[in-house]
């Protein structure tokens, strides 16, 4: 569920009004927990990713406000890394190799087969809500791509069958 | 009851891969239904990577190596008695025997695949901590000179020395110093700080910790890509497991000397691989290329003076504390000294790791260990030295693994990775992709790189299209000037080595054959 950004009448006050109550918690406690090891700002992200599988926009502003951060810091840093996503993704996050190693063997078919067959571009999640799809550079299975990732388990020699494969089992996992 | 057979079977990701878990549950079910007892000891990858899973017995004559094996094999491997060596179509005889890892110089990786890898006492039963013992007994500045006089350059790919980075740090006076492992191994066509962390965690726990001593830093930290949870788990466990036995920690084996280590994953930012961006995004920053100087070694991370190596060099320094400077710079060549860890990539029939001293041709490792691609087709290209290496063609094979050889040929060998195309490729996609790449992860600091890249991506279109073909190379080779002479780090800089040495050598590619350019 995405909700458009909405225009604040008082912009510089770090009320996070649109987080819920558990997006608001677990924010709050990577804060809390994590905001006094030197460089916090990454560790309090994955946190609140590996919580919530993203690090909802809102949150910029109390993460800025725990930190003593600017908030332009908070959003510099959340929107410089491809990891990290704003949005709420699917049940499961499935991320195709594009680098070198796996186009040699045939990555850039994958790609084609893979968005043809989940009917989503990168970044897109499929109608029933159960994959997005990402691309990711570099999965360091070289010498047996193509490669997939789905969450954090690698899948090496994934043709299109192997793919619809691990697509139905990804699926029928809840 | 007798003991229980000794079975091997990795937990490498790129054995999980391709099914390593899957067959180590079979065997499980199998022993289980057989009544047999078996210990299952998950191990790091020997690193012949297209036998994976490579399973391995413990027999009175020695390992003997199965592979590839699915779990289906599992019953018949029973039958055919593979416990003790028992022969089986997927049989490969003794391991130790096989020729592409016989033909090796394992130096840094000679534990990976011996061993459960987070277990600390085969990890002493085989040399570990010999060099953490002897460093502990030498002053700070003999242990930098054990590095210097090795030879041993930084293997991330720039190729500096460590002993003088090292130097530096040591005689940058500091109230706390660091230590940085860079674990962001983002070149395609890389893996070899992958297995090394997970095959042989304590190998790097144990060069980050003599790093300390040598230069007075406390404190480590390895910067890990998120694309990694094996090796994060791994590094977890084994850092947990080396503070627990005084490896790690105050009072470092009982001496008055300190020195802690802390993973910290990066989020998918391939600049992260530079060493002044990943200092920024250890500070908790976006991951921008500082300049230099100031070098990290006099103000690194929070401004304090940094050791900031990768993976590999790292964990090649117990070597060099325990056997002596003289016995690893004995490997190599020229100024090319001790191993290179060579990663066999893409399209080659036997993919994986050959640590072999420097010297050895690209023609023999893509064909007498790589055995030729592994589409069967001819082998039209090589990318050697990641996304920002060039490509080089068949004329070329014969450039032996060194920096300065390479270096002449307009050509780097990085991190040591081979991606292997077979005549299938298109160059000029392959260029594009290069430009495309560098859009995608340019830092955006400086201009030749951030707006350098988008144009070079139009630019090779236009020409693909037969757009005024001679116009266009021009502005390319223009285009390639500019980021080479105009970028702040090696991502701009480095970018037009893969598209100009495309170029170079493949320039058929680059013409639209003539019906198609008429309709254009």
């Amino acid at each position: 569920m995405t909700t458009p950004a909405p225009t604040r009448a008082t912009p510089n006050r770090p009320e996070s009004t649109d987080l819920d109550a558990a997006e608001r918690a677990t924010t709050l406690a990577a804060c809390a927990r994590l905001k006094d090891a030197p460089g916090a700002l990454l560790p309090i992200l994955h946190a609140i990713q590996d919580a919530l599988s993203y690090v909802p926009g809102a949150a910029v502003p109390l993460i800025a406000q725990e930190l003593n951060l600017s908030r332009a810091e908070v959003h510099g840093v959340l929107s410089f890394y491809h990891y990290f996503r704003t949005e709420k993704p699917g049940r499961r996050v499935l991320r195709i190799c594009r680098a070198e190693a796996c186009q040699s063997v045939g990555a850039a078919a994958l790609e084609q087969h893979a968005k043809r067959r989940l009917g989503v571009d990168y970044h897109g999640t499929t109608a029933d809500g159960a994959i997005t799809l990402e691309a990711v550079y570099c999965l360091g299975n070289c010498a047996l791509g193509p490669s997939v990732m789905i969450d954090d388990t690698i899948e090496g020699r994934v043709d299109a069958q192997r793919f619809d494969e691990i697509v139905a089992r990804a699926r029928s996992a809840r | 009851m007798s003991a229980a057979s000794i079975v091997y079977v990795p937990a490498d990701a790129s054995a999980v891969a391709v099914g390593a878990d899957a067959v180590a549950a079979a065997i499980h079910a199998e022993a289980a239904r057989r009544g047999a007892s078996v210990r299952i000891v998950r191990n790091g990858s020997r690193g012949l990577l297209w036998l994976e899973p490579l399973v391995e017995a413990d027999t009175p004559a020695g390992r003997i190596a199965y592979g590839p094996v699915a779990p289906g094999d599992v019953p018949g491997l029973f039958d055919a008695g593979f416990l003790g060596g028992g022969t089986h179509r997927s049989c490969l005889g003794p391991t130790a025997q096989i020729a592409y890892l016989k033909n090796q110089e394992r130096l840094t990786f000679a534990r990976v695949g011996l061993t459960d890898p987070l277990d600390l006492e085969a990890y002493r039963a085989h040399g570990g901590f010999r060099g953490l013992d002897a460093a502990l007994d030498l002053k700070p500045g003999e242990i930098v000179e054990r590095v210097t006089a090795s030879g041993l350059r930084g293997r991330g790919g720039a190729a500096f020395p460590a002993g003088i980075k090292w130097k530096t740090a040591l005689d940058a006076a500091a109230d706390r110093k660091y230590v940085v492992c860079n674990a962001d191994e983002g070149d395609s066509g890389t893996f070899s700080d992958r297995m090394l962390m997970e095959g042989d965690p304590y190998a790097l726990i144990e060069g980050m910790t003599i790093a300390g001593l040598a230069t007075g830093a406390t404190q480590g930290y390895i910067y890990l890509r998120f694309e990694y949870p094996h090796a994060r788990r791994a590094l977890e466990r084994a850092i947990e497991t080396a503070r627990e036995h005084g490896y790690l920690g105050e009072r470092l084996r009982g001496t008055d000397r300190r020195f802690d280590l802390e993973v910290r994953i990066g989020a998918g930012a391939y600049i992260c691989g530079e060493e002044t961006s990943l200092l920024e995004s250890l500070e908790g920053k976006r991951g921008q290329v500082r300049f230099k100087p100031p070098l990290p070694a006099i103000r690194g991370l929070f401004g304090k003076p940094t050791v900031i190596n990768n993976v590999i060099t790292l964990a090649s320094v117990p070597i060099i504390l325990d056997r002596g400077a003289e016995y690893y710079r004995d490997f190599g060549l020229g100024r090319s000294r001790g191993t290179l860890p060579i990663q066999l990539t893409g399209n080659i029939r036997h993919g994986g790791l050959v640590e072999k001293a420097f010297g050895s041709t690209l023609r023999e490792l893509l064909y007498d260990f790589g055995g030729g691609s592994r589409s069967g087709r001819p082998i039209r290209a090589v990318q050697v030295g990641g996304p920002l290496g060039a490509y080089l063609p068949e004329s070329q094979f014969d450039t032996p693994i060194d920096y300065e050889a390479f270096a002449a040929i307009g050509g780097m060998l990085g991190h040591g990775g081979i991606v292997v195309f077979d005549d299938t490729v298109d160059m000029a996609a392959q260029a594009r992709y290069a430009m495309e790449f560098c859009a995608i992860e340019s830092c955006g600091k400086c201009t030749p790189c951030r707006i350098g890249s988008t144009r070079g991506v139009e630019v090779i279109d236009r020409l693909r299209a037969g757009e005024e073909p001679a116009k266009q190379e021009a502005l390319l080779r223009d285009l390639c000037d500019t980021m080479i002479d105009g970028s702040l780090c090696a991502l701009g800089g480095l970018t037009p080595y893969p598209v100009r040495s495309a170029l170079n050598h493949f320039p058929e590619d680059f013409r639209k054959p003539a019906a198609a350019r008429s309709r254009g």
